[in-house]
C-alpha cells in the first residue's frame, strides 16, 4: 500500500522547470534509491517532500492524506498545518550533515524530541542514548560536531533524524560529502537500518553497489522523469533504455566509458 | 501648512548653501589625507608610519565634537586664530581623514597576496605594481565604503552649527526659536537633510556605475535607481 | 551637580586637582547615557531585523524606509526632535533619557544591519536542518540561528558601543552634564579651555580603548561556532 504518492506534480526554479507533470509512488517498508545525472531532479523530489522547496503544480499524498500544497510564494499558500503535519511524518539526512555545531552531539538528538514531540527530557536524552549506540557513537555523547569527523558527524545526524521518529526517511546524497575512507561507516549504519527496521527508505546516491545491495527498487532519472525503474538486479544487469546503460557505464566504471582527449593542433581540418 | 512648511524651507536655504559647502570642502580634504595616510600605513614607511597611526588612532578614538570645540577654543590660546569656518572644516576633515584612511588601508591590502606574487614573478617594479595592479584593483573596492563614509560626512556637519557656523542645523535653531514650530521645523529640517543624503547615494550610484564596468549591466538610470542585484 | 566651581587655576596641579574629580563625574554620565543607548539599540535593532525577514511587505517597507531615512540624517536634529516635540505631547523626560533613547534609535539602524548580516551568515543547511526536524520558528531563531550568528556580529557590535561612546557629548546640547558639557562649563567659567578640553579628550580615548580590548576578549572567548548549548 503506497505510502508516498506525487501526482502530477511541476517544479520550475524560475524559468528553469525540473518536474514537469511528474508521478511517483512509494510503498510502505520499500527502500528506494533514485540515480541518475545531476540536474535531473531526484534531490528535488526529496526535497519537495521535505517541504523544503514549495512545487506549482500537483498533488502530493502522505500516508494516505493527500496534501495540496502548491507552496508558490508567501506563507498563505500552504497550511502550516500541513507542513508540520509532513514533516512529523518524513525525517532527511543532508549531504552536508547539517549538524548544529554549538550543540553537543546528544542535544543535537533531543532537541527535536524535547521541543516538537514534547518529550521529557529524561526521556529523550535517554532514547538519544540509544539511538547514539545504534549508530556506534555511544562515547561521543558530549562531543561537538566540530571534533567528530565527517562520517561520524553523519552517522550523528542519522541518528537525530531518526529520534523523531519519522516513518519516512529521506537521504539527500549521505556520503557525497566525505572521504572515501569514511564512507563505510556511514554505509554500515544505514544497511543495517535497511534490514532490521520497517522504515520506508528514499535515497539519493552515487555508491551503485550500496544502492543494488540494500533497495528494493532503482529508479533511474533523467531530465526530471523516471525513464526506467524496476528491481536492482534487472536495471543493473540488463538496463533497457538507452540512457541508463551509458549512464550506468560511465558511473560503474569510469575510464572505460572513455571521452575526448587532448586534440593536437595539426590535426584539426 | 504647506505655505508654512516652504517659508521654513527658504529660510533653511542660505544654511544649505553653507552646510554643501563646508561638505565639499571637508570631503575635499578628508579624501587627500584618507589617500595619504591609507597609502603610508599601507606601505609602512618607517617614521611616517608611526606618526599616522597615533593620528588615526586620536581622531577615530575620541568624539568628533571634543574635536571640533578643541580646535575652536584651544587653539586661540596658542596663538593660533581661526575662523569658525575653517575650524569647522579643518575638524571634519581631520576626523573624516582618520576614518578614510581604513577604508584606503583596508581595500589596498584586500587586493590578495597573489597579485603581488604574479607581478613580482613579471619583474614589475614596487611604483608600477601599485599604480597599474593593486590600486585599480582596490579602488572599486573603495567606493561603497566611501559613499557611506560620506553620509557620515554630511551628518556630522550639522555640529558645526556649535561652533556657530551658519549651516541647516543653525538656521533650524534659529528658526524654531522663532516660531516655536519644534514639530515643523525640525521635521523639514530631517527632510532637507534626507534629499541631500540621497543625493549622495545617487552620485556614488553613479560613480560606481563609471568605475566598475564589469558589473555594468543595466542603464544609467536604473544605476541611478539602483536595482536590488548589484 | 556641577555646585562648586570655584576653580583654583593659581597651578596647573591645583587646577587639575579640582577638574578632574569634575571630569570624572561626567564621565560617569557619559557611560550611562551610552549603555543605555546601547541597550536600546541592541534590542530594537534585533527586532527590527527579525521582523525585515518577514514576508510581508506591509511590514517590511516601512521598516525600510524608517531606517533609511534615521540612518541618513544628523542624530542632532532627531535629539532635537525628541527633546522638544515629546513634551509637546505630554511625554516628558529626563533629558538624559531623551538623550540615551535618541541614540539608541538611531543605531538601532546599524544594529539591525549588522544582525541582519549575522543572520544571514548563518548556513542554509541550519535552517534545513531544523525545518527537517520540524523545529518551531521561535525555536529555530531563539535556539538554532541567533546562537550561531552571535560570534559573527561582536566585532561588529563592538565597534558600535565605541561609536556610541564618542557620540555621547551630543547630548551636552540639551543640557545632560556629560563629559564634554563638564569641560565646555569649565572652560567658560576660567576662560582656560585646553586642558579641560584635552583631559576630556584623552579620558574619551581611555574610555573607548578600554571597551575596545573588552570587546577583543569577548570575540577571541567565544566559539566561534556560536554559543554553546548544553
Amino acid at each position: 500500500m503506497s505510502i508516498i504518492r506525487f501526482e502530477n506534480v511541476s517544479k520550475s526554479f524560475g524559468t528553469l522547470k525540473v518536474l514537469d507533470g511528474f508521478n511517483f509512488t512509494v510503498n510502505k517498508g520499500e527502500k528506494v534509491t533514485l540515480i541518475g545525472p545531476s540536474g535531473s531532479g531526484k534531490s528535488t523530489v526529496l526535497r519537495i517532500l521535505m517541504t523544503l522547496e514549495p512545487f506549482q503544480e500537483g498533488r502530493i499524498s502522505l500516508n494516505g492524506t493527500s496534501y495540496h500544497l502548491p507552496g508558490g510564494k508567501g506563507p498563505f499558500k500552504a497550511p502550516p498545518k500541513h507542513l508540520k503535519q509532513i514533516r512529523s511524518n518524513v525525517g532527511m539526512v543532508f549531504q552536508q550533515f547539517n549538524l548544529f555545531p554549538h550543540m553537543t552531539a546528544l542535544r543535537n538528538i533531543v532537541e527535536g524530541p524535547v521541543s516538537v514531540l514534547k518529550l521529557d527530557k529524561a526521556e529523550a536524552e535517554s532514547r538519544a542514548l540509544d539511538l547514539l549506540t545504534l549508530v556506534g557513537l555511544k562515547d561521543k555523547v558530549k562531543s561537538y560536531p566540530g571534533q567528530l569527523s565527517g562520517g561520524q558527524q553523519q552517522r550523528v545526524a542519522i541518528a537525530r533524524a531518526l529520534a523523531m521518529r519519522p516513518k519516512v526517511l529521506l537521504f539527500d546524497e549521505p556520503t557525497s560529502a566525505l572521504d572515501p575512507e569514511l564512507v563505510g561507516e556511514v554505509l554500515n549504519v544505514i544497511r543495517s537500518l535497511a534490514h532490521e527496521h520497517d522504515l520506508t527508505m528514499l535515497m539519493v546516491t552515487h555508491e551503485m553497489r550500496f544502492a543494488r545491495e540494500i533497495s528494493d527498487r532503482i529508479c533511474m532519472f533523467d531530465k526530471g522523469v523516471i525513464i526506467e525503474e524496476g528491481p536492482p538486479d534487472g536495471m543493473f544487469l540488463k538496463p533497457q533504455h538507452a540512457r541508463t546503460q551509458s549512464f550506468l557505464r560511465a558511473v560503474l566504471d569510469p575510464d572505460a566509458a572513455g571521452g575526448p582527449a587532448l586534440q593536437s593542433v595539426d590535426s584539426s581540418a | 501648512m504647506l505655505a508654512t512648511l516652504i517659508n521654513y524651507l527658504d529660510y533653511l536655504s542660505v544654511g544649505i548653501k553653507a552646510t554643501i559647502l563646508v561638505f565639499a570642502v571637508s570631503l575635499l580634504f578628508g579624501l587627500c589625507i584618507s589617500f595619504l595616510v591609507g597609502l603610508i600605513r599601507f606601505a609602512r614607511i618607517p617614521i611616517l608610519y608611526q606618526i599616522c597611526f597615533l593620528y588615526v588612532g586620536i581622531f577615530r578614538g575620541t568624539s568628533l565634537l571634543i574635536q571640533l570645540f578643541w580646535i575652536y577654543f584651544s587653539l586661540p590660546m596658542f596663538g593660533i586664530s581661526i575662523s569658525s569656518f575653517a575650524a569647522g572644516c579643518l575638524g571634519l576633515a581631520l576626523n573624516n581623514g582618520a576614518y578614510g584612511s581604513e577604508i584606503v588601508r583596508g581595500a589596498l591590502s584586500s587586493v590578495s597576496k597573489q597579485q603581488f606574487e604574479a607581478a613580482t614573478a613579471l619583474n614589475f617594479s614596487v611604483g608600477h605594481t601599485l599604480r597599474r595592479i593593486i590600486l585599480p584593483q582596490a579602488l572599486p573596492e573603495m567606493i561603497p565604503p566611501f559613499g557611506n563614509l560620506s553620509i557620515m560626512l554630511l551628518k556630522d556637519t550639522a555640529l558645526v552649527s556649535m561652533i556657530n557656523i551658519a549651516d541647516i542645523t543653525f538656521r533650524a535653531q534659529q528658526l524654531r526659536t522663532r516660531t516655536f514650530d519644534s514639530l515643523g521645523v525640525y521635521a523639514v529640517t530631517l527632510v532637507v537633510y534626507f534629499v541631500l543624503a540621497l543625493a549622495i547615494v545617487a552620485a556614488v550610484r553613479l560613480v560606481e556605475h563609471y568605475i566598475r564596468p564589469e558589473k555594468r549591466r543595466t542603464g544609467f538610470l536604473s544605476a541611478l535607481i539602483g536595482d536590488q542585484q548589484s | 551637580m556641577i555646585g562648586n566651581l570655584d576653580l583654583d587655576t593659581t597651578t596647573t596641579t591645583t587646577f587639575l586637582q579640582g577638574l578632574i574629580p569634575l571630569l570624572l563625574t561626567g564621565l560617569m554620565v557619559t557611560i550611562a547615557a551610552a549603555m543605555l543607548g546601547y541597550v536600546i539599540a541592541l534590542i530594537l535593532g534585533l527586532v527590527l531585523a527579525v521582523l525585515r525577514r518577514l514576508p510581508y511587505a506591509i511590514v517590511t517597507w516601512p521598516i525600510a524606509i524608517f531606517v533609511e531615512f534615521v540612518r541618513d540624517t544628523p542624530l542632532l536634529i532627531q535629539l532635537f526632535f525628541l527633546y522638544y516635540v515629546l513634551p509637546r505631547y505630554g511625554i516628558v523626560l529626563p533629558a538624559f533619557i531623551t538623550g540615551a533613547a535618541a541614540i539608541g534609535v538611531q543605531y538601532s539602524t546599524y544594529t539591525s544591519e549588522v544582525f541582519r548580516a549575522g543572520i544571514d551568515a548563518v548556513a542554509r543547511g541550519q535552517w534545513e536542518a531544523a525545518k527537517a526536524l520540524n523545529l518551531s520558528m521561535s525555536r529555530t531563531y531563539g535556539v538554532i540561528v541567533i546562537p550561531q550568528a552571535i560570534p559573527r556580529v561582536i566585532p561588529a557590535l563592538g565597534n558600535l558601543l565605541v561609536g556610541i561612546l564618542k557620540e555621547t557629548p551630543i547630548l551636552s546640547t540639551i543640557s545632560v552634564l556629560e563629559m564634554l558639557n563638564v569641560a565646555t562649563i569649565v572652560g567658560d567659567r576660567t576662560y582656560q579651555y585646553s586642558l579641560p578640553l584635552t583631559l576630556a579628550a584623552g579620558l574619551m580615548l581611555v574610555t573607548t580603548s578600554f571597551f575596545a580590548l573588552i570587546v577583543r576578549l569577548l570575540e577571541q572567548r567565544l566559539p566561534k561556532t556560536g554559543i554553546h548549548l548544553q
